[in-house]
């Protein structure tokens, strides 16, 4: 009797592991994405249902826990804004390493005198949740305008990490050497109290637009944690999952490093204005053309095809509605219309896809730099819509440039640019931008949504 | 199960998912990212074993808080990726 509960509870996992990875893979395809993401939250059920099993001699905590989990999950999910969805993204990611950080202290305090394995992923969860958790917290605070999006310089930061991270790593050599006993257990809070420290002192100097790397990061860091969980419990399930989620959110953060050109090493320890490559930055010669709304309407009104190019300015300025509506009476003027999104533009990776998805932007609009940028001169109008750096031909051109050999859209290839923005002010990296003095280049200056709606109303009134 | 085993696991199952994600389109960055997110909150299971089993008052409240917590990483992750997904349109099959 015992031996086929446990095949069945077994063989729930296994189905969920499979469940896990099939969705996984339908996540990469948009028409299957949802079906994927289905399939993947039924692994879910499955799995919790074969733990229930499994867990427990007495069910009341169990249940408390999960009907208020649930609740709260399921409140915040429905009333997120889509604006909001970097933050929401950041927070849910670090409520599941703080999960895995208390499974791991759990375990250590309901078995003290545990194997040395045992104790060795006890610890390993504990670190790695507690920096996930921490990390995600700074990075919620930064991308939510809680804390100062700029990256915050703290003097000696690689030391401090270094000291906190030698510090843990002591602490837990110490512990997996030591029975319990209340030295122990001051030590293992010494741990879990330096493994949070460090995900503080880890993120708060990164800046804003470096986020699309840390959250990227702090995923895989969370996937990882509930792998070491899994090596507590013995529990297949739970390392096959995470490291999937480790592995996928590792390769994420590759590919957002090689969008910017820097070495993760460069992004988690050099705030970028801050790095010593600052010093040299060559001044832009010429003046910017600015237009009126008008003249930006003539000039669209005669493309035959433009590609708009949004940054995270567009986000700040909740434009993409406007947008989307500009891009609908250009496509009936006959122009075609494309969406070229960079790889970083936003705070976190696919952002500014998100936001026009939303706004009910066609998923065939949406192009990805590598497929426009050999396309480019044969484009009438590319519109910069609160971009700066992603668009920066300096990242071409001027080898002394902080950003030289980032990879870019070369919007000024196309034979018309225009640019919509704020000031003249430089972007993140700041970096003068001599895109906005080229010949071809137009200047729209002003609030990105005004200015798009000021378009629309031009139109209308034609 | 020993350790040898586990970390075998372990070992293939970072390759698998370095295979299934290398050719994710960027315009999906997003939901893949909080997909895999509510993945992670796999932990669950073991949140569940730790509040089941507390040895006392403090191991089940650790247990029962992992849980909150990872019910919340779970159904919130879900929740919020299907309604991006949801967004995504293409020309033919209109929704919604």
């Amino acid at each position: 009797m015992m031996d086929t509960t446990q095949a069945l509870i077994d063989l729930g996992y296994i189905a969920a592991s499979i469940l896990f990875i099939i969705g996984i893979k339908m996540l990469g395809k948009q028409e299957r994405a949802r079906m994927g993401n289905l399939m993947s939250a039924l692994g879910m059920l499955i799995a919790v249902t074969a733990a229930m099993f499994e867990c427990c001699l007495d069910f009341t905590w169990v249940i408390t826990g999960l009907v208020i989990g649930s609740l709260i999950g399921l409140i915040a999910a429905r009333t997120v804004k889509m604006t909001s969805m970097p933050q929401m993204v950041a927070l849910l990611n670090g409520f599941g390493g703080i999960a895995s950080l208390l499974v791991g202290w759990e375990n250590f305090h309901s078995q003290p005198d545990s194997t040395l394995f045992a104790r060795v992923a006890v610890l390993l969860a504990v670190l790695i949740g507690g920096v996930a958790f921490s990390g995600s917290l700074v990075a919620y605070g930064k991308l939510a305008g809680k804390i100062s999006g700029k990256p915050i310089l703290i003097k000696q930061q690689a030391l401090i990490n270094v000291l906190l991270l030698v510090a843990a790593l002591i602490c837990s050599l110490f512990l997996v050497f030591t029975p319990g006993g209340i030295i122990a257990y001051v030590v293992f809070l010494l741990i879990v109290v330096l493994s949070l420290s460090l995900g503080v002192f880890s993120v708060t100097p990164i800046g804003g637009a470096d986020m699309p790397v840390v959250i990227a990061l702090l995923n895989s860091y969370s996937g990882l944690a509930a792998s070491a969980a899994g090596f507590i419990l013995l529990n297949n399930v739970l390392i096959v999952a995470g490291s999937l989620v480790g592995a996928s959110g590792l390769i994420l953060t590759g590919i957002m490093c090689k969008a910017m050109n820097r070495s993760l090493g460069n992004v988690l320890f050099s705030g970028f204005t801050a790095g010593p490559g600052k010093a040299v930055s060559t001044a832009v010669q010429g003046e910017p053309k600015p237009i009126s709304a008008e003249d930006a309407y003539y000039i669209l009104e005669a493309a035959g095809s433009v590609v708009i190019v949004p940054g995270y300015g567009m986000a700040v300025a909740q434009a993409q509605h406007a947008v989307r509506e500009l891009g609908e009476i250009l496509e009936n003027n006959g122009a075609e219309v494309r969406y070229a999104i960079h790889p970083v533009a936003g705070r976190m990776p696919g952002h500014m896809n998100v936001l026009l998805a939303e706004a009910n932007v066609l998923y065939e609009q949406l192009a990805e730099m590598d497929d426009v940028n050999p396309i480019m001169e044969t484009v009438d109008v590319c519109m910069v819509v609160g971009a700066n750096d992603v668009v920066n031909p300096a990242a071409r051109e001027i080898e002394s440039s902080p950003i030289y050999g980032m990879p870019i859209i070369d919007v000024d290839k196309a034979k018309t640019v225009l640019v919509l923005k704020r000031s003249m002010a430089a972007g993140f990296a700041g970096v003068d931008n001599p895109l906005f003095v080229k010949e071809n280049t137009r200047m729209l200056f002003g609030d990105a949504k005004a200015t798009v709606q000021q378009l629309v109303a031009q139109f209308k009134e034609s | 199960m020993s350790f040898g085993l586990l970390f075998f696991v372990f070992v293939l199952a970072i390759f698998l998912g370095v295979e299934l994600i290398s050719k994710v389109p960027s315009q999906l960055h997003t939901p893949l990212m909080s997909g895999t997110n509510a993945i992670s909150g796999i932990t669950i299971v073991g949140a569940l074993t730790a509040a089941g089993s507390g040895a006392d008052l403090l191991g089940s409240i650790l247990g029962t808080v992992a849980v909150i917590f990872a019910t919340i990483n779970v159904v919130g992750g879900y929740l919020v990726t299907n309604r991006m997904l949801a967004m995504f349109k293409r020309k033919s099959g209109e929704q919604k």
